[in-house]
């Protein structure tokens, strides 16, 4: 095992994502623990090797099959770099493409695991912090001297710190062979709904306390008297009561409006993902635990129904 | 196909979370479980699987609290059979479970797994993928669509920004649900209890665990910071909204 950090790149559609730069600057103030260099595994890809100038080393593994995400054939890449490489911790992304491979990396290199990480240290140990229970809870753990994988949070660590001008040297592993029972087909772009909430300066996004569909009108209605549009937490639109179109977070878009409106949604990791950048956050929630008050600047613990109510009768008489 | 569905019941995050005095596990005292949300999807996934083009639907969870009323509400909405696996005590982490969930696998007949994309405790990654590659078989994760195949499935899995990948896997394979193609049904009470006096449970003895390769050193609320400002009434949330110009 080197003290190496081994740095996992994510990239779709000719770009890298936000998580490689992030992973990178966590990546390089982790190698400055534990003395090693901070190498960034690009699988696919090769082309965007000279955006990866903060890395120390960049080993890539590339050739057909590998333009696009695959589980299979990128986890057995990944397989190979890490065999080549031999680091003490690699850093994954805890999203939808880093779920399929931080796992099976760590059951096949036998290696111990912690996901959905907001910072990771080394010393004599490796330790990470989780965040857990819907961000109720932050877990430390402890995985041992290494070697390790730690899948880390969109968002924990700044971009900036993994960009850079250097010219890190480029080593290529050549690709593994794959059983072919994963085929890549096709990408499918969502459909343009007939609402941007990416480009709303004010949004009144509604959550699981909600309660039922017909109850989003009281929603809509204080959207009406605000100018503002109505956007949704991931159980709103899983249940099929708003389209896909305004679902905010992980699994749905990045939003920056100038006023975030936040009704009956508690505040999960992956909701906060796409809406803390909001300029002003305001949460009302009847559990005045709940995580989304942790990154609200302003809250109410109410019943949400009482406060659009009284809110919205409030605007209509101004 | 046949298709296996493993459940895991999970902490409700509806109720207040305590940690014990170790300071290294929740209060079990005040603990009250729910079964994971994302796993009520791939159960309901499964059951229009079943119902779209036939085969059995199994669903599989380990024996703890109340598993046998989450086992019969599976039945009760339509699985062909549960299994309980007993004997394995409490089980540290994704990576044990797992372990437990791919031996207990080897004594039932499947040609899909399905189960949540993850769960709020999954201090060591999802079961999906860890389980997939304790059997040796393919997995894809975040999946929202899936569509039986002749000896394969063909699925849309989930990227940021509502793109959508479509794959397909030969079977057997694993897939992680985020979401089924419709709400997870609702199974009534008088039907549950109906389910209760007439099914059984098939037991199998849990084997398995691989002494996780972690451990918890500190389980702590989050630092708030500053936190929010609380407002106490709707004049002053007008206020605020009037200071940043948006009325």
């Amino acid at each position: 095992m080197s003290q190496d950090v081994l740095v996992v790149a994510e990239h779709g559609q000719g770009k890298f994502d936000d998580i490689t730069f992030e992973m990178l600057g966590a990546g390089k103030a982790l190698a400055a623990q534990t003395g090693g260099a901070c190498v960034v595994a690009l699988i696919g890809g090769s082309d965007l090797a000279s955006q990866l100038g903060a890395a120390d080393k960049v080993v890539t593994v590339d050739g057909e099959g590998l333009e696009n995400f695959n589980p299979e054939s990128h986890s057995a890449a990944l397989a190979a770099i890490v065999e080549s490489t031999s680091p003490r911790v690699v850093m994954i992304g805890y999203t939808s493409m880093g779920m399929d491979l931080a796992s099976a990396l760590s059951v096949k290199a036998d290696m111990a695991l912690a996901a959905s990480c907001l910072e990771v240290q080394a010393g004599d140990t490796v330790t990470a912090v989780s965040q857990l229970y819907g961000g109720k809870l932050n877990v430390k753990t402890d995985l041992g001297a290494g070697p390790c994988v730690v899948s880390m949070l969109a968002g924990s660590s700044p971009a900036d710190a993994g960009k850079g001008d250097g010219a890190p040297a480029t080593e290529t592993v050549a690709a593994p062979a794959t059983d072919g029972k994963v085929r890549f087909v096709r990408l499918i772009e969502p459909e343009a709904g007939d609402v941007d909430i990416t480009a709303q300066d004010i949004l009144v996004a509604i959550g699981r306390g909600i309660g039922t569909k017909d109850d989003i009108e009281v929603a809509e209605e204080l959207a009406e008297e605000l100018d503002a549009a109505i956007a949704a937490s991931r159980p709103i639109v899983d249940s099929g009561w708003l389209p896909k179109n305004r679902q905010v977070g992980k699994s749905g878009v990045k939003v920056t409006p100038k006023v975030y409106i936040a009704l009956g949604i508690s505040g999960a990791p992956e909701h906060i993902e796409g809406m803390k950048g909001a300029a002003t956050i305001i949460a009302i929630n009847t559990d005045k635990n709940a995580p989304i008050f942790n990154v609200a600047h302003y809250g109410m613990v109410e019943d949400l129904f009482d406060v659009c109510e009284e809110l919205t009768e409030e605007l209509q008489d101004r | 196909m046949n298709t296996v569905v493993l459940l895991k019941r999970v902490p409700d995050l509806v109720e207040d979370l305590e940690v014990d005095s170790s300071g290294t596990a929740l209060d079990s005292e005040h603990l009250k479980l729910t079964l994971n949300e994302f796993d009520d999807h791939a159960l309901e996934q499964a059951l229009l699987l079943k119902e779209g083009g036939g085969g059995e639907v199994t669903a599989v969870a380990l024996d703890s609290e109340d598993v046998d009323k989450m086992l019969f509400t599976a039945l009760a909405k339509g699985a062909d059979r549960a299994l309980k696996i007993t004997g394995t005590g409490a089980v540290n982490g994704t990576s044990e479970l797992a372990e437990v969930f791919a031996q207990a696998l080897g004594s039932v007949n499947y040609d899909l797994v399905l189960t949540g994309v993850q769960a709020s405790d999954d201090i060591d990654g999802q079961l999906a993928p860890t389980v997939a590659a304790k059997l040796s078989v393919p997995c894809i994760e975040v999946i929202t669509g899936v569509e039986a195949g002749d000896g394969s499935v063909t699925v849309h899995k989930e990227y940021a920004g509502g793109v959508l990948a479509e794959f397909e896997m030969t079977l057997p394979g694993v897939l992680g649900i985020q979401a089924a193609a419709q709400s997870p049904r609702y199974a009534p009470v008088s039907k549950v209890r109906q389910i209760q006096d007439s099914a059984t449970l098939d037991e199998v003895a849990g084997a398995g665990g691989d002494n996780g390769k972690f451990s918890i050193v500190v389980m702590t609320p989050p630092e708030t910071g500053e936190g929010a400002q609380m407002l106490e009434s709707v004049e002053e949330l007008i206020a605020v909204l009037d200071s940043k110009g948006v009325i």
